[in-house]
């Protein structure tokens, strides 16, 4: 083989590939294959380099048409939170408009957002429900996931397959017993957050699957050294598995935090119609109600801004951790 | 179809429909051995579960018979035997479940249970005060209360009968240890193994009692309310409820002026097309978008995704409801194709019930690619180069790689999540709530004050009956008709499917 074919041949390989530059060179074959080489070799000698030239063109021609497209979806994607955030700034008018760009830019919304509706007393009763939920639902998962994944007890299928069933009736029935008992106790209507704390933490045990999954990974060969040594279950769980388990704590803390954040249906079916009671997706929701939201809808795009911005924030800053959650989830099923 | 079993050199030698058509024959002539092979375990299972239980009171009996006095006594007073043994621990946490039990059942379980057959008699009804002569309200009996705590005293009894086969297995075990003569356990190692060997129940303890008070419990509740006619009006506490027996159900199957078969089935319907197409569509959709920042040659990959990304972030009643407000009749979208005049009247995108549902599900396709993107990057990295490198050598294009390479890896791993997909967008209340709620109403499948429209599914439908309503009976049946549907498209995909990994091969 001449120098020339080598180069020629390493050359078709990039160009198939994608025509990137910052590739590892792909390796050459071994000379002990002539077959193979004979058929490259003959494959370049039929198309000669024009076709080479001309696949590289058009891969180029491939990744500008990518480019726009992804420009265009992300635009897409992005262009509701710019209308949040424009409208939130828009003065002249407090209902829907049919233009995105204010015609008289202000901070009137924000200050009627905090003076004229319970909005701080929403974020705060919602910021104080994401911790506790935070803390009680991470011990919870933390602590079923870890049972069913070390421990082999009697019973512990028939408790994995009735979660499993159980999971699969629809939350809302659950409602409206829980909404009455919390009544009798005096922990719904105003008092709703402090329900709908007990509520979340409560049942969060079912949902272990993605801690568990994780947990699965960690080689048993680890537990079974550190029993050797003499550490109990506990002190395995406590200064072995959970050290290594930091991404899926994180996780598992992100998600309980922010579900609050979101949920409007238990929040306002909890509440039942008092809006002191409400979290800030039920008081939002309400504030843009059928009848309200020719008054409220610039005020509404004010409180999402104010509430999407810190939970942004925190999401990109675990985003790593979120990924990893997420996608080791799904394999698993 | 009597097609007998074909060998593998048969099955290759067919065409590619002919593979296909065999394929789907086949999986119709297994069904009937399917069926058979599981109501075989079924009676396996039942088999077994009486074969246990006999074996369990064949254990009491023998450990009545030949145990000794301690043992004998502790049939009556738990925990006797391991106190008399020196194992106060465990004796005392017996001892004082017994006595929790049987004060409860005194003073309340056993009220409540005695109503539980009727749900109440003493109806509410309202009363001259012979003083003042105001009319005051004198309350009768609580339907929803005896339903309730009835319901509990029951969780109660088996949860005590359950203990006290414990306590007889205990000292079971004390008179075959005594008898051998070793020593029992100690106190203290009680206490140890509940942070060691039994670690398990000191984990468990805690979230299972939530899980059975907040989540088992209220279930149960509901299923017994969908044989109830508690509703609104029928509300337990003005108005008793009763037992009706299957008068629900037989609502479901009825086309008379009470039933709700029409509407159910056209809610049913929709409920599983907008399932199917919300979940592929997101699925091919989010996969080729990874795909594309995925190429080579694609610059700032990072970014692309950060900024998909970011949209999860964000609370989807946020986006959602501004999104909604954007295809208002007087929203941003028709205002500006108006201004530019490509129509002339607002296009009513809520308001027609095709047009709803396609934008229903387009804008869910907006929701959900993020993710299916997130998802599918890391899967799709992991799929071997080389394949991709010999099936370029092969002359395949783009397409053929896709069909013959990504798509059926991709389908192999993640099996599993497509069927959690499908079966969380049955229940994917946020985006249709939202965006629609269910209208355009269709006024002629109104149950009992239940509106219901062209893209309700059948769990806005419920939250309906549930919040505005308080039509319970019907939303209980169409709860337990959910999870019925849940439950059998997870049998049929979990029996057909191949690949049922099993969670030991990780570890």
């Amino acid at each position: 083989m001449t120098e020339d074919e080598r180069i020629f041949e390493f050359d078709a390989e990039e160009s198939i590939a994608g025509g990137e530059f910052d590739l590892e060179p792909a390796p050459l074959p071994p000379v002990e294959e002539p077959a193979l080489i004979r058929a490259q070799t003959a494959y370049g000698e039929d198309k000669g380099s024009r076709r080479n030239s001309s696949v590289r063109v058009r891969s180029r021609i491939v990744n500008t048409i990518i480019h726009i497209v992804l420009a265009v979806l992300c635009t897409v994607w992005i262009l509701p939170f710019v209308g949040i955030l424009l409208e939130s700034f828009r003065c002249e008018s407090p209902g829907l408009a049919g233009y995105l760009i204010p015609k008289q830019w202000g901070f009137d919304n924000y200050v009627r957002l905090f003076t004229e509706t319970q909005f701080p007393r929403w974020f705060l009763q919602t910021f104080l429900m994401g911790l506790v939920t935070a803390v009680v639902q991470t011990a919870f998962v933390l602590a079923v996931s870890y049972a069913l994944s070390r421990h082999r007890f009697r019973g512990r299928r028939l408790l994995m397959n009735l979660m499993l069933i159980f999971g699969m009736f629809p939350g809302f029935l659950t409602l409206i017993l829980l909404r009455t008992l919390m009544q009798d106790w005096g922990l719904a209507d105003a008092n709703a957050p402090f329900g709908l704390a007990i509520i979340y933490c409560a049942s969060s045990g079912m949902g272990y699957y993605i801690a568990k999954g994780f947990f699965d990974t960690i080689p048993r060969s680890l537990d079974e050294a550190a029993r050797v040594d003499g550490a109990s279950r506990m002190q395995i769980f406590f200064k072995l598995i959970l050290p290594l388990s930091k991404p899926i704590i994180i996780y598992t803390v992100l998600m309980a935090f922010m579900a609050p954040w979101g949920d409007f249906v238990m929040a306002r079916f909890m509440a039942n119609n008092n809006d002191a009671g409400y979290n800030v997706a039920a008081g939002l929701q309400w504030l843009i109600s059928e009848t309200k939201v020719d008054t409220n809808y610039t005020t509404f795009c004010a409180g999402g801004v104010v509430v999407a911005l810190p939970i942004t924030i925190l999401f990109m800053c675990l985003q790593k951790y979120y990924v990893a959650g997420v996608t080791g989830g799904a394999v698993k099923g | 179809m009597d097609k007998e079993q074909l060998s593998a050199a048969e099955y290759l030698r067919l065409r590619r429909w002919e593979r296909l058509v065999y394929r789907i024959s086949k999986f119709f002539t297994s069904i009937p051995g399917r069926t058979k092979s599981f109501f075989l375990k079924l009676k396996n299972a039942l088999g077994s579960f009486f074969r246990a239980l006999w074996a369990n009171l064949v254990e009491i009996w023998t450990t009545f018979r030949e145990g000794s006095w301690q043992t004998r006594v502790s049939f009556l007073v738990m925990g006797f035997g391991s106190l008399a043994h020196g194992q106060i621990v465990r004796g005392l946490a017996f001892l004082l479940l017994e006595s929790a039990f049987i004060f409860y059942m005194i003073f309340c379980g056993a009220y409540w249970l005695g109503k539980f057959g009727t749900l109440g008699t003493v109806e509410t009804i309202q009363v001259r005060d012979p003083e003042t002569g105001i009319m005051v309200t004198q309350y009768g009996d609580n339907s929803f209360k005896i339903l309730l705590y009835g319901l509990i005293t029951l969780f109660f009894i088996v949860a005590f009968l359950y203990t006290w086969r414990l306590n007889v297995k205990q000292n079971h075990i004390i008179d075959g240890i005594l008898a051998s003569g070793k020593k029992l356990k100690s106190n203290k190692d009680d206490l140890h193994s509940l942070v060691d060997d039994s670690f398990h129940k000191s984990l468990l303890s805690l979230p299972v009692f939530g899980i059975v008070m907040f989540t088992v419990l209220p279930i149960i509740f509901m299923i017994l309310v969908a044989f109830t006619n508690y509703d609104a009006t029928n509300d337990g506490r003005f108005n008793l409820f009763r037992w009706v027996g299957l008068e629900n159900f037989g609502r479901l199957f009825s086309f008379g002026e009470s039933g709700i078969t029409v509407a159910f089935g056209e809610i049913l319907a929709w409920t599983l097309i907008w399932a199917f197409f919300a979940t592929f569509t997101n699925y091919f959709l989010g996969m080729f978008v990874a795909m594309m920042i995925n190429k080579k040659g694609i610059k700032i990959k990072k970014v692309w995704r950060t900024l998909l990304v970011l949209t999860i972030a964000v609370p989807q009643f946020i986006s959602l409801l501004y999104i909604s407000n954007l295809f208002a009749e007087n929203g941003i979208v028709n205002a500006t194709l108006m201004s530019w005049k490509w129509i002339k009247e607002p296009i009513k995108f809520w308001g027609d019930g095709m047009l709803a549902k396609v934008m229903v599900i387009v804008i869910n396709i907006w929701v959900g690619i993020p993710y299916l993107m997130l998802i599918t990057t890391g899967i799709l990295m992991n799929i071997p180069q080389d394949l991709y490198e010999s099936a370029r050598i092969d002359g395949a294009n783009v397409f053929q790689q896709y069909c013959k390479i990504t798509l059926p890896y991709m389908l192999f791993v993640t099996g599993p999540y497509l069927l959690n997909s499908f079966i969380s967008n049955i229940n994917n209340f946020n985006v249709i709530y939202l965006l629609t709620g269910g209208r355009p109403w269709e006024p002629a499948w109104m149950v009992n004050g239940t509106p219901a429209g062209k893209t309700s599914i059948l769990i806005t439908w419920l939250f309906g009956m549930t919040s505005d309503s308080g039509d319970y009976k019907t939303a209980s049946v169409i709860g337990i008709l959910i999870f019925a549907v849940c439950a059998i498209l997870s049998l049929i995909v979990f029996t057909v499917m191949p690949s049922n990994r099993r969670e030991d091969d990780y570890s």
